[in-house]
């Protein structure tokens, strides 16, 4: 499932079906209502978000309540320099990714010493100190009132003007971070951060430096984060601080433990599937919120590694048989 | 050459003390053990050799380097790695992927070479993929290679994670209780794994209750007991050595600490 096998044995079913998987609900989106577009794009913002989320979380095995902060100073850096400054918004977007990696190294070299619960509050801390200066630091982000007039993606004179063509870039952009999550996990990095989540002693044991992993994670976690934010603000064209609120991290856990934590596609199902849930339920008027709470319930009980764990199982099941006779010589 | 030199090392902890001015040295190839009562300090010795623990006094060095004080990762880097009393493998991940990661080391590269993959990287990579095989042959795990770390019985956990250790390429490779909840075949695949490791010029020191391990491979052993030294040499002389005697069947290994 999750092995860093160089040699990937399966790769039909960990590139080729949620590729197009990806590609149709793509497909789907463009030939849709522009409501639903407007849906699968936060689907794709928020599967960047957690697939970075995944990265600290899921392969190094470190809670953070406060990536949201990071999507925050990625959203105002875009919005304050596109709109105020009329700046590039490809540039804007790798300068905010720079300045969320630069305070993520600053702001994690002293929380990461914490573990487990403390890790988590500190995180937390993080994500409501952005918050309140997000709101207080009025003559920047314009308080509570937020920044509008934030242009859509392009380079140069090329603008994105419609959203069916801004989906089409997140869409590669989201998939373009799938792709640097696999090809970071899979390599001497990568199985030093499963090694930190493994177990600490051991990977000291083996000369790794747990400190400074966990902080290229951290730090990693928050660029994605950081290009979230960006995403986010010219898809949407507004920001305000409540959009980069603890509901942030509260929908992110839940995508994330959904899809499957510490799984490629895990993050990208769950952002899906969160996304477009409360949308399919909204017929049930009153019974919403309790349909929606009790089919993620059901999906946590059913499938407690997540549903991407489901495709393993199917996986399993057709592979199976092949595999055992290679384990029994 | 002397791999290892511990000298005078002391641990104390408040009014108790772990270890009382230990002093022994390993040379280099060779294949030695620490043994002593439950309690009598091994643990912590070892903890102190490998960085895990800084002791109260006394020094340690490693091919002629002190490396007291040194964190435990930057003593492993140097190539004195370690095994836990308690297997410490990464669970969730495959018994080759295990193997893979030990090989931190002896690689080198970061985000920018996983992103970019140069060539070197990528014959790296190519490198560990070889040489992971050779070591899962070498401890007989290439027919469970692909099941997860945590399946695997308990004596085959133990063989993983020696060879991971082996990974680190070790110029001194400690071993902490390796034979610990081993049946008796267990343990001999164990020993034998142990006396190959040993024959390709590695400098191995464990720590043992299991006596009988000890007397058949160990060409040192150094006898510990209420945290002081109190005999160093080889099998023979000390199933001799009255003071080993008296602590074993003194019926002092009750006092537990």
């Amino acid at each position: 499932m999750t092995s860093p096998n160089i040699t990937s044995t399966n790769t039909v079913y960990t590139v080729a079906v949620p590729v197009a998987a990806v590609l149709s609900v793509l497909g789907i989106a463009l030939s849709s209502s522009g409501y639903v577009v407007t849906l699968i794009g936060f689907a794709a913002i928020y599967g960047v978000f957690c697939t970075g989320l995944n990265f600290f979380m899921g392969y190094t095995g470190q809670a953070s309540f406060g990536q949201n902060a990071f999507a925050a100073l990625g959203g105002y850096g875009s919005a304050i320099l596109t709109a105020n400054y009329y700046w590039d918004p490809v540039l804007a977007l790798l300068v905010s990714m720079v300045l969320s990696g630069v305070i993520a190294a600053a702001v994690g070299y002293p929380t990461l010493r914490l573990r487990g619960h403390y890790l988590a509050m500190a995180t937390f801390a993080l994500g409501l100190i952005t918050y309140e200066i997000s709101i207080e630091w009025n003559s920047l982000t314009q308080g509570y009132m937020g920044l509008s007039g934030i242009p859509p993606l392009g380079i140069g004179k090329y603008e994105l003007v419609s959203e069916k063509h801004q989906l089409i870039v997140l869409t590669f952009v989201m998939l373009l971070g799938v792709w640097v999550s696999v090809r970071l996990r899979d390599s001497r990095f990568g199985r030093a951060l499963r090694a930190i989540a493994g177990s600490e002693a051991a990977a000291n044991a083996l000369g790794i430096n747990v400190a400074r992993y966990k902080l290229a994670a951290f730090v990693v976690a928050a660029i994605y984060a950081s290009v979230a934010g960006s995403l986010f603000a010219h898809f949407v064209g507004f920001i305000s601080p409540e959009v980069f609120g603890a509901s942030m991290v509260i929908l992110s856990f839940t995508m994330l433990y959904l899809g499957g934590v510490g799984t490629t596609w895990g993050p990208i199902i769950g952002a899906l599937i969160v996304s477009l849930l409360p949308e399919v339920l909204r017929g049930l008027k009153e019974m919403q919120d309790v349909v929606y709470s009790v089919v993620l319930i059901a999906i946590l009980i059913f499938a407690p590694r997540g549903l991407s764990g489901l495709a393993v199982l199917f996986q399993r099941k057709q592979t199976g048989e092949s595999k055992q006779t290679g384990m029994n010589p | 050459m002397t791999v290892l030199s511990v000298k005078d090392v002391t641990v104390r902890f408040g009014g108790l003390v772990a270890n009382d001015a230990i002093s022994f040295d390993v040379a280099q190839g060779m294949l030695a053990a620490v043994i002593g009562p439950n309690g009598a300090g091994k643990t912590t010795l070892f903890n102190v050799i490998s960085g895990a623990m800084a002791p109260t006094s006394g020094t340690v060095h490693f091919n002629g380097e002190l490396i007291t004080g040194l964190p435990q990762y930057e003593v492993s880097q140097k190539g004195l790695v370690r095994t836990y009393q308690l297997v410490q493998l990464f669970k969730d991940l495959s018994v080759r992927a295990n193997i893979m990661t030990g090989f931190h080391r002896v690689t080198k590269g970061g985000v920018l070479a996983a992103l970019l993959r140069p060539r070197w990287f990528r014959e790296q990579e190519a490198r560990i993929a070889a040489r992971t095989e050779e070591l899962l042959d070498f401890v007989g795990l290439r027919a469970v290679a692909d099941m997860e770390a945590d399946k695997l019985p308990y004596g085959q956990q133990r063989l993983l994670e020696v060879a991971r250790a082996l990974a680190a390429e070790p110029s001194l490779l400690l071993l902490d209780e390796p034979a610990a909840g081993l049946n008796m075949q267990e343990t001999a695949a164990l020993a034998d794994v142990i006396q190959r490791v040993n024959r390709q010029g590695v400098a191995v020191v464990l720590v043992e209750h299991d006596m009988q391990l000890v007397m058949q491979i160990a060409q040192k052993i150094v006898v510990i007991d209420f945290g002081r030294k109190i005999a160093e040499g080889s099998p023979a002389e000390i199933k001799a050595h009255p003071e080993v005697i008296a602590a074993y069947l003194g019926g002092t290994e009750g006092l537990d600490d």
